[in-house]
């Protein structure tokens, strides 16, 4: 029998232990060094919701060229033990071409695990770890991981080091604790799954979603940000507060998310670009506020990192369910803008285009990330160097009498800022006349709501509204974190000949339905994919633009991703 | 100089009426707003700022329309969130004279969470709570503040709950400055209002705002507030003992002390994107 995979395949691993084994490190030193190496790849990690303990998954996956999704399978998982592992079955589907290494003093594996009929390589890590000074089952772990892929162990050791020095590990020992699991792996028959070498690798970064939406947010020009605390949305935080203060800026941690929305709104009107970042049930707490940017005109930017809902939900893990209400959950007629990144890396670019977008056209946007892509940790290559962000366009002084909101052609009405003086007006959420008074006329609503709706909608948003690839009569239409399995499925559905055209969604709102025609024409048949129970992207679809009448849907809930498999499959019986 | 000494006045160049807008208030004739409002413009005047230089941040209610009838920077926001919408204005602008227009609803109900956090962070601002003990836009329903028997058609017979004593509340929430004062006492409230901008953290100054079309018998007010006739203590054990001994209707400054240090100052920028960019790199 021919091995089951082409060696240009991505290599998929997942490494289990319990809290404080060191799954999660290790998951992130291999990550780090095969980017070294000149891979790339991505890593999520799955954990429960205590505090301390519990257990923990990463799941890494690997490959020559970039990798936005989780696969199909898995081709090894390695647990260091099996504490709490049920919980992470669905989350690991192996086959009989899967390989599960573990340690025979850690009893058996969970019946369903076995079932799937992938063998098993019993390996004594703990013992292992016992024979080296400090040493720790999880770094042998990664010794054998490194064998198994070919890895060379350099890399791996820079990064074991650099990681685990600081906290006191000796480089000496640790890079024998790499050795003892290099070479315990040695001895085992037919035990590879290499790597291909990578041969000219460009510059490579490593970071996460969250990290990545953060930079955008630096690089859009935001200086102040407020926020409360959210999983998964907290990480993001973290990072920014140290940068922005090296930048000259700073966050705050307010007492609730409407605070949070409204202190950065108050520094969005004094002129200095604002952001929070929150999950659902922030975002909930957030709309009255968001509704007061909108009529007000003030730039500010809600990074929302979903997970599963409604109420506190699966706060640990990814769901595509806040569509609805970042689209809708404003009450009245509220014109806003709605982006969503396409994979880890893209968090910075549709960040950063959200703060320019927000900052031009003087309304909030909400990003819609998820867990998925916020806490997943890519290898990408760099992205293009900082452009300049559009400036917000902010009024001249002048003598004439200043009128905060304006009719204008562009629909923008140039802002003015405290401290100028000439043009103090009253940001206001009633309904106002141009000048910016308080006004119940009909003739003023009808003009400012038109004003407000027309900005948005006269801005040319340009190719950056949605990314697509391939061409075919078939298009898939899809979002979001969803955008990594089409992207996958469309690739392997071209290479088996049947053509398809892959559309995510960068831009959700305003919804471009004359872009979205041109590229639908020739497409006869539509596959929409969402990681929604209630099928919310489809039902945006439907409200916005005009579809082709043959349509198949492929949506579920979190917690478990979709799988490049389940898009083909739809896409196959298509064929 | 002495850099700790407050900025002196050196000319007048601003009278109370250049802080007036053309905007036709909407409150009822004889609402005790309309002493705030005059006083505000007569302090800020005396202060010298520039009109540009001063926001008058609300929320909702009748005392929250106040931004619109000055000509300062203004914000109108949402119902409640007046103190974390004007905290960031401030933190992201701390040179600018931010002023919080609030009410015993605003600041007290909806905007209680806010409001004892604002007191705890202890930023510069000065928050006006007209406190008439009625929501008056709604059109008479019980606030925080108001008897637990006023008869009312939301809550006939009365509300039944105490009121709630937003200077105490302040004290132990962490409020740096801690005055009341009567909008039938202009030049009291001038001298409050002066007091509050100049302090240098979280000054609260309620304001004993009778609502003559619902509380009609706040007009006694003017009769019954009177001073308390003590200097301000930066003590908080004495001056717990002055509000909760308390009638709630004397007028003064009860508390002042130095305010806390910002939490996270303003600091230069130390580091270009590039340099935190380069973290990424492998």
């Amino acid at each position: 029998m021919s091995a089951p995979f082409s060696s240009t395949d991505p290599i998929a691993i997942a490494i289990m232990g319990s809290g404080g084994a060191g799954a999660i490190t290790a998951g992130g030193l291999l990550l780090e060094a095969a980017g070294r190496a000149g891979w790339q790849g991505l890593m999520t990690r799955s954990v429960g919701p205590q505090i301390r303990g519990g257990e923990a998954l990463a799941m890494v996956r690997l490959a020559t060229a970039p990798i936005s999704a989780h696969g199909d399978r898995f081709d090894l998982l390695l647990a260091l033990d099996w504490e709490n592992a049920e919980r992470f079955v669905g989350e690991v589907p192996l086959d009989a071409n899967s390989l599960i290494i573990a340690d025979p003093a850690a009893g058996e594996p969970p019946a369903a695990l076995r079932a799937s009929g992938a063998p098993l390589l019993p390996l004594p890590l703990a013992q292992l770890a016992k024979g080296v000074p400090e040493g720790r089952a999880n770094i042998v772990a990664l010794g054998v991981l490194a064998r198994w892929l070919a890895l060379p162990l350099e890399p791996l050791e820079t990064v074991v080091v650099r990681a685990l020095a600081r906290k006191g590990g000796s480089a000496a020992h640790l890079g024998q604790a790499l050795a003892v699991g290099y070479d315990a792996a040695a001895g085992c028959n037919g035990f590879r799954r290499p790597l291909p070498p990578v041969l000219d690798a460009g510059a490579r970064w490593l970071l996460t979603g969250n990290e990545a939406a953060a930079l955008g947010a630096l690089r859009g020009g935001i200086r102040f940000a407020a926020i409360y605390p959210i999983t998964p949305a907290t990480d993001l935080a973290e990072w920014l507060t140290p940068r922005l203060q090296q930048v000259g800026g700073q966050l705050i941690q307010a007492e609730d998310e409407i605070a949070a929305l409204n202190m950065a709104l108050g520094a969005s009107y004094g002129g200095v670009p604002a952001l929070t970042a929150t999950s659902g049930p922030g975002l909930a707490l957030m709309t009255e506020t968001l509704g007061l940017a909108v009529a007000a005109e003030i730039p500010v930017v809600v990074v929302n990192v979903m997970r599963g809902g409604p109420s506190t939900g699966i706060p640990t893990k990814s769901e595509q369910s806040d569509l609805n209400i970042a689209l809708y959950g404003l009450h009245g007629d509220a014109p806003h803008l709605v982006l969503a990144p396409t994979s880890v890396s893209d968090c910075l670019f549709t960040t950063q285009w959200a703060v320019q977008l927000a900052e031009t056209l003087q309304c909030p946007a909400i990003v819609l990330s998820d867990q998925f892509l916020g806490q997943s940790q890519a290898v990408c290559e760099p992205p293009p160097a900082d452009s300049a962000a559009p400036a917000r366009v902010t009024a001249p002084v002048s003598s004439e009498r200043y009128d905060r909101y304006a009719l204008t052609a562009s629909g923008v009405s140039p802002m003015a800022i405290p401290g100028r003086p000439g043009q103090q007006y009253t940001a206001d959420g009633l309904e106002h006349n141009p000048h910016g008074t308080p006004s119940s006329g009909a003739a003023d609503h009808q003009a400012q709501l038109d004003k407000r709706r027309d900005k948005l909608l006269r801005h040319d948003y340009g190719a950056a509204w949605a990314e697509v690839e391939g061409e075919g009569e078939i298009a898939v239409l899809t979002w979001g974190s969803a955008a990594g399995p089409v992207r996958e499925a469309a690739a392997r559905a071209q290479a088996q000949g049947l053509a398809v055209k892959a559309i995510a969604v960068r831009l959700l709102a305003p919804a471009q339905p004359a872009r979205l025609a041109t590229l639908l024409v020739g497409v006869q048949r539509v596959l929409v994919v969402e990681q929604s129970h209630s099928q919310q992207f489809l039902g945006y679809l439907r409200a916005h633009y005009l579809l082709p009448t043959d349509i198949r849907i492929l949506n579920q809930p979190g917690p478990l991703p979709i799988r490049p498999a389940a898009v083909l499959a739809q896409l196959s019986q298509w064929k | 100089m002495n850099s700790m000494s407050k900025p002196e006045i050196l000319h007048f160049s601003h009278a109370a009426k250049d802080y007036k807008s053309d905007v036709k208030p909407i409150w009822c004739p004889g609402c005790g707003h309309f002493g705030v409002q005059a006083a505000l413009f007569r302090a800020l005047a005396q202060l010298n700022l520039p009109p540009e230089q001063v926001a008058v941040v609300s929320g909702i209610g009748c005392s929250s329309r106040l931004p619109a009838y000055t000509e300062c920077y203004g914000f109108h926001g949402i119902h409640g969130r007046a103190l974390p919408l004007a905290t960031g204005l401030k933190l992201a602008r701390p040179e600018l004279t931010v002023i919080v227009a609030s009410g015993d609803g605003d600041a007290l109900s909806i905007g209680g969470n806010h409001f004892l956090h604002a007191c705890r962070r202890d930023v510069d601002l000065t928050c006006i709570v007209m406190d008439n003990a009625v929501y008056g836009m709604t059109k008479g329903q019980p606030s925080p503040t108001t008897a637990p028997d006023w008869h009312s058609k939301i809550a006939p017979g009365g509300p039944g709950f105490n009121p709630l004593q937003p200077l105490a509340v302040a004290l132990a929430a962490g409020a740096s400055f801690i005055a009341r004062g009567f909008s039938g006492d202009p030049n009291g409230i001038v001298h409050l209002l002066i007091e509050a901008i100049r302090h240098p953290g979280f000054a609260l100054v309620q304001v004993l705002s009778p609502c003559v079309t619902y509380r009609p018998e706040e007009k006694a007010w003017k009769q019954q507030v009177h001073a308390a006739g003590v200097e301000p203590t930066a003590d908080p054990v004495e001056a717990a003992r002055r509000l909760f001994a308390d009638d709630g209707l004397s007028t003064g400054i009860f508390y002042q002390r130095q305010p806390s240090p910002p939490t996270a100052p303003l600091r230069p920028a130390s580091r270009d994107l590039t340099a935190i960019e380069a973290a990424f790199a492998l």
